[in-house]
């Protein structure tokens, strides 16, 4: 199916308007973005309906926009069936992200959503472990946004490597 | 009796460390195994150790200066997260690759292939108590090594490709060491067959452990080697075809019922090592087709010194070593990518380990990480 009718399928069965964007020129890939709110039936529906059987979801992501306020959250899908590709997309309030785990759809997004949530802080709803996955615990702030500030140190580890005359000295 | 009894109705779990140092993690990885004697109710893999923040160094280099970074996801794919960088940018640029270019990437990518199967299937070996099949195979990825070296001047982080194309030519002399290297090899993968293949030992440690059937691997996002075991006929190279793989001919193995051993089931270990096994012949294949087609011209297309693609995202794959690598770059029509993110292989592979672990025995989790061929720095990036 190509991507437009996928996206057409998808409006009239969720019975919202969905964004569509794609370029005239055919560069990069075009993609869906449906309301935060519709995200988890969104996905639900691209795994579920015969015309879509959105079996492998290939990776789930996310893109800080501080512009728009907004932080992006990307789902590029897959059918081994009926073998097309599809780049669904949802966007969450940046000063409180939240959105609906989609882990109870496929299983993969788990430990996606995970290093969402450890990268760029956004919470999802119904997530079986929603802890941190790449950083510490109790390390501060997401590394993928785009304001993030790295601090000096961690625990009294410096962050960044002295300088080579500070180490000559030592 | 009775004693018995007593312990089967209070069952006590022990909480145990495997890790993040241990022989068979092969890099900085941790799991808590809760066990109750040699059985495991449950491993929950620990990851994040080696968490270099590749994605976020992308927002600080400009698109050409992100190459020499891909190679750091994965030590043992180089080769591939070169190529699949390379292939997300000029899909943005609308950039095409010329004939030998391509055909040069398809020989590195196998020849990169070739090297990392030797290792997991030595490693796999090694995990499970034959250590001299390794040393076999090291002492012939050294010839793949000093092949790579004297095409790119790196031994592990090659970074070979270019947007547009590729860093070097190859001569004659090369490619007839190529050749011979593969006259020398071919031999031995019956060799390698005869000796250690069918060995009771190995096979009974691997067949029919650790079951993945096949919604499960789809549903968990497996790929590459670990999917075709639980039998999904999937192949990136053959299915969306992409650089010179349309013109060479290669077959994809699968995994099935009994095939190699009467006991063994499609999706267990040794059908993951067995679907390897055979990979390693195909990739021979392929680089005998690209050593007579290899046309002459180009290596590189006409790009511009500084890149700037124009404001659009694109996912880009290919089939590594492991299966598919995803590279997803966004650009905001700057100088620097806006956001890259890596999609491996490791990562998906790793999350289902906590699915598969119950009533496995705490050997059998060493077997699971060696076939599932989990790489911990590709995991973390």
């Amino acid at each position: 199916m190509e991507a437009v009718e996928i996206k057409n399928l998808l409006q009239q069965q969720l019975g919202v308007d969905i964004e569509w964007c794609s370029d005239e020129n055919g560069v990069g890939d075009p993609f869906a973005v449906v309301p935060a709110e519709k995200w988890l039936e969104a996905c639900r529906l691209a795994r579920g309906h015969e015309q879509l059987q959105f079996d492998y979801l290939r990776a789930l992501t996310g893109t800080d926009r501080p512009e728009q306020e907004v932080i992006e959250v990307v789902a590029h899908l897959f059918s081994y069936r009926l073998r097309h590709p599809f780049v669904l997309k949802t966007r969450a309030q940046r000063t409180q992200p939240v959105l609906d785990s989609i882990s109870a759809v496929w299983p993969a997004a788990e430990w996606y959503e995970r290093e969402i949530f450890d990268l760029l802080g956004v919470d999802f709803r119904g997530h079986r472990d929603l802890r941190r996955i790449m950083m510490p615990d109790d390390w501060p702030g997401h590394p993928l946004r785009k304001d993030y500030q790295q601090p000096d140190d961690y625990h009294g580890i410096p962050t960044s490597r002295p300088r080579a005359e500070e180490q000559a000295n030592d | 009796m009775t004693e018995l009894v007593r312990i089967a109705e209070n069952r006590q779990e022990l909480v145990l460390n495997m890790g993040p140092h241990h022989p068979s993690t092969h890099g900085v990885l941790r799991f808590l195994v809760h066990t109750d004697g040699e059985v495991m109710s449950r491993a929950v893999p620990e990851v994040g150790y080696l968490h270099r923040g590749l994605e976020k160094m992308a927002e600080s280099v400009n698109w050409a200066g992100y190459m020499p970074f891909t190679d750091r996801v994965n030590y043992l794919e180089a080769m591939f997260t070169n190529q699949v960088y390379a292939m997300a940018v000029e899909r943005l640029l609308g950039v095409e690759v010329p004939e030998r270019a391509e055909f040069l990437r398809v020989i590195a990518c196998e020849l990169n292939r070739l090297a990392n199967h030797f290792i997991t299937l030595g490693c796999i070996t090694m995990d499970l108590g034959a250590f001299t099949p390794f040393v076999y195979l090291l002492r012939e990825r050294e010839t793949i090594n000093d092949l790579i070296e004297s095409l790119c001047g790196n031994r592990v982080t090659h970074n070979y490709m270019r947007i547009g194309g590729v860093a070097h030519d190859v001569d004659d002399d090369w490619l007839r060491h190529l050749e011979k290297f593969l006259d020398h090899f071919e031999p031995l993968i019956e060799e390698f067959r005869a000796l250690i293949v069918g060995n009771e030992i190995l096979v009974r440690r691997m067949a029919p452990v650790a079951v993945i059937c096949a919604e499960d691997a789809v549903a968990w996002g497996l790929v590459g080697p670990n999917l075709r075991a639980s039998g999904v006929d999937w192949d990136v190279r053959r299915d969306l075809p992409y650089s010179a793989y349309p013109q060479v001919e290669f077959s994809v193995p699968l995994g099935r019922d009994g095939q190699g051993d009467a006991q063994s089931i499609a999706g267990d270990c040794y059908q993951r090592f067995l679907v390897r096994v055979e990979e390693v012949r195909q990739s021979c294949r392929i680089l005998r087709q690209c050593l007579q087609k290899l046309p002459a011209g180009d290596i590189k297309a006409k790009v511009p010194k500084l890149i700037k693609p124009p404001a659009a995202e694109c996912y880009a794959a290919v089939e590594g070593a492991r299966g598919e690598i995803g590279c997803y770059v966004v650009s905001d029509g700057g100088p620097k990518p806006y956001r890259v993110k890596w999609r491996t292989s490791s990562f998906s592979a790793m999350s289902i380990i906590e699915h598969i672990s119950p009533g496995l025995m705490i050997a059998d989790l060493v077997a699971v990480i060696a076939t599932l061929d989990v790489i911990a720095p590709e995991t973390d990036r």
